[in-house]
């Protein structure tokens, strides 16, 4: 079944010019459809995986292939192939000079050559999606967090991207902001979207990923579905990792 | 043009209202033979001053800030001595240094208004290098990165993403640029250059004794077109600085 694998890394190198191994041989496949949660201590090489994917950083070592097509070392391609990879950055990176529909529609025009009407009506549905219609017109100064973070899942879903990348996506969110994304996200996998999504929210990756990957020290520790992961990691380290998460209550009483 | 001279004569016919004694006072001064005229054809030297060394100064500044973001060490050394050196220096030294100096060293003949340019280049060029640097590295690398993953050659980046949020952000500070260079320009009657406010103390001294008390509605009206020629490139300053705010 070879060609379900959309997205297809075979022994990833990457070293920072400090001589940092940040990744050490990543191997992985991504199944058409499948989402992926990357889960992993800071600094364990998660999201610079998520950057070398669509080329922001150049790799020292081994394959990235999308749809079979070797996408790796290939700079000249990379406006191409960026097209088929949606990314999503931590801080938003709306551009503050444009509206939000100007910020949506700027890459299908200027990128894919569509009509200016067409990618208007795109945009509009896409913004009606995630309840921002209202907001076709604001610049991103005026949107709170939450808002800005769904215009920019929506500017990259203009492009009809075959996978969506998601780097940490609520970690600059006020706490009652990060659900309304998580929503948008959430809904995005049910309708069958490719994604790979580096987060800190437990939680919704246990409810959303097909698989978990566990990443430490630029190796993929650990894989699986998420119960397992949850319940009974097979790894000391994802163990050690999953405590830091828990908190036991404070001694109850003075018996 | 025009309208300064409506609301100047609204003025003097102001002011005529409480003429007294025997000598002639006040405004009239102005509309006495070509005087007028010739304080019209001050500021037109000001102006003219100051706008030819703004718009030289525009293209060297933005390829000077260019340069001092470059990361070679000899460039960054070299442009933050020539930054400072400008800086320090009070502009009437450089004009004395570029006036008299270039004389005496290269028995070099400039004229005192062509001394003047030369002087504002300079200066405009280290000032408005130094603010065009200030826009360029205050965009973020990840703006690059974002216009980067939608696809965007980083040619798009420059044109769509970086150059309009560089020239917001510099457009209202250039324009108070030159609204100092307009106020400085009043330092160029010390290397003998007459422009607006010299030909007023001219007009000043040559009617000394028909009107004694010239100074007060000479220096106000040279006050008053120095506002009119400031006052709305600041105001259009302001504007563009609230529409762009981001």
């Amino acid at each position: 079944m070879t060609e379900d694998v959309l997205l297809s890394i075979r022994n990833l190198h990457k070293s920072y010019e400090s001589g940092n191994a940040i990744l050490r041989g990543i191997d992985l496949d991504v199944k058409r459809g499948e989402v992926l949660v990357l889960l992993g201590p800071s600094g364990c090489g998660k999201s610079t995986l998520l950057r070398c994917i669509n080329g922001l950083e150049r790799i020292d070592g081994g394959s990235i292939r999308l749809d079979g097509e070797l996408i790796s070392g290939n700079p000249r391609e990379l406006p191409k192939i960026r097209q088929k990879l949606g990314m999503v950055f931590q801080s938003y990176e709306l551009f503050p000079h444009m509206t939000v529909l100007e910020n949506i529609t700027l890459a299908p025009i200027r990128v894919q050559r569509k009509g200016r009407a067409e990618a208007e009506r795109e945009a509009r549905e896409l913004l009606l999606r995630v309840n921002l219609s209202e907001k076709e017109k604001a610049y991103p100064r005026m949107l709170s967090g939450g808002q800005k973070q769904r215009v920019a899942i929506v500017r990259a879903l203009a492009m009809h991207p075959e996978m969506m990348l998601f780097d940490e996506v609520t970690a600059a969110l006020d706490p009652e902001m990060v659900r309304e994304v998580l929503d948008v996200m959430m809904e995005l996998s049910e309708r069958g979207m490719t994604m790979l999504i580096v987060t800190h929210e437990l939680a919704f990756a246990r409810a959303v990923a097909d698989r978990i990957l566990f990443m430490d020290q630029g190796n993929i520790a650990e894989s699986g579905e998420p119960e397992a992961f949850f319940t009974a990691p097979k790894t000391e380290r994802a163990r050690d990792f999953l405590g830091n998460f828990l908190f036991s209550s404070k001694k109850k009483g003075r018996e | 043009m025009r309208a300064s001279a409506i609301e100047l004569f609204s003025l003097s016919s102001l002011l005529s209202l409480q003429n007294t004694g025997g000598r002639e006072r006040g405004i009239g001064i102005l509309f006495d033979g070509n005087n007028f005229e010739r304080l019209m054809g001050g500021l037109f030297v000001t102006i003219r001053i100051s706008l030819l060394s703004a718009a030289l100064s525009l293209p060297l500044g933005i390829l000077f800030g260019m340069l001092m973001t470059r990361r070679n060490p000899l460039t960054k050394a070299l442009s933050r001595i020539y930054l400072d050196f400008i800086r320090i220096m009070p502009q009437l030294v450089l004009l004395f240094l570029v006036y008299f100096g270039t004389a005496r060293a290269f028995a070099l003949s400039l004229s005192g208004e062509l001394s003047a340019v030369i002087v504002f280049v300079l200066w405009g060029t280290a000032e408005l290098g130094d603010l065009v640097r200030g826009a360029l590295v205050s965009i973020p690398r990840i703006q690059y990165e974002s216009a980067a993953a939608l696809g965007l050659t980083p040619l798009q980046t420059a044109f769509f993403i970086i150059i309009p949020q560089t020239v917001r952000r510099l457009i209202p500070l250039a324009i108070n640029l030159v609204t100092r260079m307009v106020k400085t320009s009043s330092l160029v009657v010390l290397i003998g250059v007459v422009e607006v406010l010299k030909t007023g103390q001219q007009i000043i001294d040559a009617n000394r004794f028909r009107y004694p008390t010239a100074a007060l509605p000479i220096y106000g009206v040279i006050f008053l077109l120095y506002f009119l020629v400031c006052w709305p490139i600041s105001l259009f300053a302001g504007c563009l600085e609230k529409r762009w705010r981001d």
